[in-house]
């Protein structure tokens, strides 16, 4: 039987990446996947990561080969394996519900793919696998008699034993408490950085993809809106789904008017304001003006404002103390609302709710994102969005 | 106080009652076993004797009759089974054509009075021709059976994730042995539970039998036939001997589990 499934394709096969080339996936009249192409470096950690019915997992069932294409293909290095039965593919699983097999213990858990694959001795590969998520003492327990973390670090193992070329994680951590999902993201971290395999990571949680991954893909409905580094993602988002969905994002409701050189003029409100070109998506016509949070510094009056800083006044009208930083809403004169997140260094003392205040920003942590003619709902993001926080 | 007490026990109580009018027939017929009858037509205990569990043939066409029934249970469970295994198989898992309209036919045969089954059965069979006997009777068998397996194995079924056998063939399981090593194995309880059910139905079966049976004699038609002349104690030691090898099976399943959850 070992024969007919790649063995050595999946141990010492030739270098490659995972590229999906205009993948697409309907049902019935859905689309669930559109179109989609992206590049996946070998031995690198990616995450897809997008709300609830935007994909993710379909795409992941794809490369898996649990669920059929409509159209378009997946690669592996050279080797299309679109149309590949799953047991054929150098390609493992880690299921969001664990899947683990009720009627074998951890050890036959683990031991299953290396057996099915006519390997006679595992012993010493399961159980290096098991010490590898600290589980070597738990070999003879049936799955039902591990915590929630020991399901999830088994069937971590039960993946990974196979030395895949991809390994393809559905939201693994989801089902874990906040301490033990921290816990086993660096865990994940570390076993990457030792296995070398290339992790595909699907999640809606934009915290954990942004601390494991090394390359994000935005996913909205069905299509990718932004890919890149973490960093590059958070600082400067592509799109105002991109800007909401990875943290929280102040949009300003504006038109750009051009303008020469190195700046891009915006009118909002009434005000004009100004962004680094470098920072501009576009550079003339209805955008939004984005500035996160934590960019926003609040002051008593406009005068107070150190030079080459833009600012907007407004009334406190909500103060949150969350320990690490107070969170505020300022209500502005044009009666948007504009969230500043402050550090509770003691710099400056608390503001009370009701006091008139001066936001600023420097131009340079500004964004500006194009936007669809008379779309302006998105420029006050309501206080309890559930942006940023997995719900 | 008194009160208090009686209240904590009423449970208890009530339970022990409703086990003894469940097992009080069993335990008639396991005193019967070892009695000596004063005649032919007698029901009381005479005398303590182990004669009849020494010598359970001494009636040797009733010996004959338990032979054919185990045979014929044994025959017709094993055909049900498998005929109701792929069945449930196929209306868990496929979607087709007429797939509810078999949901509902069946569990025709099991709301069929007996009666009715029987007369249908015999029907058909003088109609084609087919002889009267034990194939007749296995065949009247395994139609009523299947129903049963068929709704035992589903549910066992409904309750497996078929996530698992995804997991498999991510395991580089093919399809025969993602079946194999894993949806065999999950559904086996459930299989076994309805070839156990299968079988006794067979077993006791009367009414259906009799109407089907030709000239051929089962146990419980023997019994029948017998209560007319006066029943042999050794049918008491073939009833108690089916309880105790029940009672032992069921034993034995719960003693497993135990241990497995022990050990494991």
């Amino acid at each position: 039987m070992s024969g007919m499934v790649g063995t050595t394709a999946g141990r010492e096969g030739p270098a490659g990446d995972l590229r999906l080339a205009n993948l697409t996936k309907r049902f019935g009249a859905v689309t669930a996947v559109d179109d989609l192409s992206l590049t996946v470096p070998q031995g690198s950690f990616f995450a897809l990561l997008g709300p609830s019915g935007c994909g993710k997992t379909t795409t992941l069932r794809m490369i898996a080969g649990l669920e059929e294409p409509t159209g378009g293909q997946v690669l592996l290095g050279e080797r299309d394996v679109t149309r590949l039965r799953p047991y054929k593919r150098p390609v493992n699983t880690v299921f969001q519900s664990y899947a683990l097999f009720p009627h074998l213990d951890v050890f036959e858990n683990v031991a299953f793919g290396l057996r099915r694959r006519g390997i006679r001795s595992v012993d010493d590969e399961v159980m290096g696998m098991l010490a590898l998520v600290q589980l070597d003492d738990h070999g003879h327990r049936r799955p039902a008699q591990l915590s929630g973390g020991q399901q999830q670090r088994v069937a971590l193992a039960r993946a990974l034993v196979n030395r895949p070329q991809v390994l393809l994680l559905d939201e693994p951590l989801g089902a874990l408490d906040l301490t033990l999902r921290r816990r086993m993201q660096l865990e994940l971290k570390r076993i990457q950085a030792e296995v070398g395999s290339t992790f595909v990571h699907v999640t809606h949680d934009q915290e954990e993809a942004m601390t494991m991954a090394d390359t994000v893909a935005v996913l909205n409905v069905g299509r990718i809106e932004q890919l890149g580094a973490p960093a590059d993602l958070y600082e400067y988002p592509a799109t105002a789904f991109v800007a909401n969905f990875l943290g929280q994002s102040n949009l300003l409701t504006g038109e750009a008017s051009g303008g020469g050189g190195n700046e891009v003029a915006v009118s909002a409100h009434g005000r004009r304001f100004s962004v680094p070109a470098g920072r501009a998506r576009v550079d003339r016509g209805p955008v939004h003006l984005g500035v996160r949070p934590e960019k926003l510094h609040l002051v008593d009056s406009a005068d107070q404002v150190p030079a080459g800083c833009q600012h907007v006044a407004g009334v406190v009208t909500d103060a949150a103390y969350v320990g690490v930083s107070t969170q505020y809403l300022l209500r502005t004169g044009w009666g948007g609302e504009l969230t500043a997140f402050v550090a509770n260094s003691g710099a400056t003392g608390p503001l009370p709710v009701g006091a008139r205040a001066v936001a600023y920003w420097d131009p340079r942590h500004a964004f500006l994102l194009s936007r669809e003619p008379g779309d302006a709902h998105l420029s006050t993001p309501a206080r309890n969005e559930p942006v940023g926080t997995p719900s | 106080m008194i009160s208090r007490w009686l209240v904590d026990r009423w449970v208890t109580g009530v339970a022990l009652l409703v086990l003894g009018y469940l097992l009080l027939p069993i335990a008639v017929v396991a005193a019967l076993s070892f009695n000596r009858p004063s005649s032919r037509l007698s029901y009381d205990f005479a005398e303590f004797t182990l004669d009849n569990w020494r010598n359970p043939c001494a009636t040797s066409d009733m010996c004959d009759a338990v032979l054919r029934s185990v045979q014929i249970g044994f025959i017709a469970t094993v055909l049900a089974t498998v005929l109701g295994t792929l069945m449930a198989f196929a209306l868990a898992r496929h979607r087709f054509r007429g797939r509810s309209a078999i949901n509902v036919l069946i569990f025709l045969p099991m709301a069929t009075p007996e009666l009715v089954m029987g007369t249908s059965l015999l029907a058909l069979f003088v109609s084609a021709g087919v002889p009267q006997g034990f194939w007749s009777i296995v065949v009247a068998h395994v139609t009523f059976c299947v129903s049963f397996v068929v709704v035992t194995v589903r549910a066992r079924l409904a309750g497996m994730d078929s996530r698992l056998e995804e997991a498999a063939m991510d395991l580089y399981a093919s399809e025969w042995q993602t079946f194999r090593r894993v949806t065999l194995p999950l559904a086996l309880p459930g299989i076994v539970a309805a070839a156990l059910l299968a079988f006794s139905l067979s077993f006791d079966d009367f009414i259906v039998t009799n109407f089907n049976a030709g000239t051929t004699v089962t146990f419980p038609m023997y019994v029948w036939g017998a209560a007319q002349r006066g029943i042999p104690p050794q049918v008491n030691v073939v009833g108690t001997a089916m309880f105790v090898l029940a009672l032992l099976l069921v034993l034995a399943t719960t003693l497993r589990g135990r241990r497995t959850r022990r050990t494991s």
